[in-house]
């Protein structure tokens, strides 16, 4: 995004608090998602969330709005190719059990979620598959194999609503990933709320700071012209802030995931999104 | 006898004095809002902190202040205020202190201590017991925000 020195002085004198960039709305093959709403109950001093999307400049913006231009949807097809692929010792591939990806619908809006005790993600459900079912190795947490199965799983569910468990037995860790929402880190001393919480919306060099939404992963972004999970992109934060960041797959990131998710309740998932 | 330890004390403390002339992070005197002395005790280069502001790998100020002295480089960040006459606000004490340690000088900023290398959590290996600048690079930030006159 290439923002010229007068559009920074116009967006200093224009700025009063944190804004979203412009009031566009999102559709994709005639379906309208919901990029703002009103930010649910627990969210501190949040009246309205955003999805990262309104915070992208109008060009990459654009990238996102048909399905032929979103390059994200090459790895989709990767991750459709890889559905059929028979891999491990049992001679199983995806479509083995699961007769249709569609019937994956929701799934992605109700994760990170609570199962027999232990807080599980997306790519734990696929890994176990691998690990238990087909007697193959499990996947990288964030390599490619699984951004792109991730992708067509998530993609299942999109325009859903974001709506993670909090209460009952996720109470626990939703109050761990809070915690670390508001923990500084690393050399400079910063926690995520410092940064999507006080001061979304307005510029921190060329970033054009967002609320740090998850609706959209994983999330193709132009930087690095591949799929990004949501822990990778945890690594890359907290490697800007000079932190030694915790494990993808990790208690620290999933919960924080979780926390994050919960966020964004009601905002569309946008899976597989476009990013910078 | 006696004048010759004296003067070996003397002389000692003066040695001493000179190889400690750079200010350690953790003995930086806040006094007031304001750190008094050169934390090298040497005067700062300004046209090497106008670089060190800009440099995203050294001070990157440029990352949440805009600054119209440096509009060749792109992309000026809002976290926080301008730096258009800086020096018209605070004095050169004054933003030793705040470079040094903003933490200390107002509450819950958003702006890291650039001259602490201790009581951060979990950083990164090759930035442990490290701070963001070297005490030279303060002062070169101090005398180049000196610069930034309005009035």
């Amino acid at each position: 995004m290439k923002l010229k020195p007068i559009a920074v002085l116009a967006a200093l004198f224009t700025a009063a608090g944190a804004y979203a960039q412009d009031s566009n709305t999102l559709a994709i093959d005639g379906e309208t998602f919901v990029t703002e709403t009103a930010a649910p109950a627990h969210m501190e001093n949040v009246d309205t969330i955003y999805s990262g999307w309104r915070f992208r400049s109008t060009e990459t913006q654009a990238l996102e709005l048909d399905d032929f231009d979103n390059p994200a949807f090459v790895f989709v097809d990767l991750g459709l190719d890889l559905w059929d692929q028979v891999d491990g010792s049992e001679g199983k591939s995806c479509s083995s059990c699961h007769e249709n990806v569609e019937d994956f619908a929701g799934l992605r809006a109700q994760l990170p979620r609570v199962e027999n005790g232990e807080l599980v993600d997306l790519e734990d459900l696929i890994n176990e598959c691998r690990t238990e079912r087909m007697g193959a190795e499990p996947w990288k947490w964030s390599g490619g194999d699984m951004t792109a199965m991730t992708a067509v799983i998530g993609l299942q569910s999109r325009g859903m609503p974001m709506n993670v468990k909090i209460d009952g037995e996720a109470a626990p860790f939703w109050e761990m990933g809070k915690e670390l929402y508001y923990t500084p880190v690393g050399q400079l001393d910063m926690a995520c709320s410092n940064c999507h919480k006080d001061n979304y919306g307005v510029m921190i060099r060329a970033d054009h700071l967002s609320q740090g939404q998850t609706n959209g992963f994983p999330t193709y972004r132009l930087k690095n012209a591949k799929l990004n999970s949501i822990h990778g992109r945890f690594k890359g934060c907290m490697r800007n802030i000079r932190a030694k960041p915790f494990k993808e797959g990790g208690p620290e990131f999933k919960t924080l995931e979780l926390y994050l998710a919960s966020q964004g309740q009601g905002l569309s998932v946008e899976t597989p999104s476009v990013r910078n | 006898m006696k004048h010759t330890a004296a003067l070996a004390i003397i002389a000692a403390i003066y040695a001493s004095m000179a190889a400690a002339e750079t200010v350690k992070p953790t003995d930086v005197a806040f006094e007031n809002g304001a750190v008094k002395v050169s934390l090298t005790g040497q005067p700062g280069d300004p046209s090497a902190g106008r670089a060190v502001f800009a440099n995203r790998k050294q001070g990157n100020c440029l990352a949440c202040h805009v600054n119209t002295n440096l509009s060749e480089e792109s992309f000026h960040g809002e976290v926080g205020p301008p730096m258009d006459g800086v020096a018209d606000r605070w004095s050169e004490t004054e933003l030793r202190a705040i470079v040094s340690n903003s933490k200390l000088i107002f509450e819950d900023t958003i702006m890291p201590g650039f001259y602490v290398d201790s009581g951060y959590e979990r950083p990164l290996d090759k930035f442990a017991g490290k701070s963001i600048l070297t005490a030279q690079q303060v002062e070169d930030v101090v005398a180049y925000l000196m610069t930034l006159k309005e009035e």
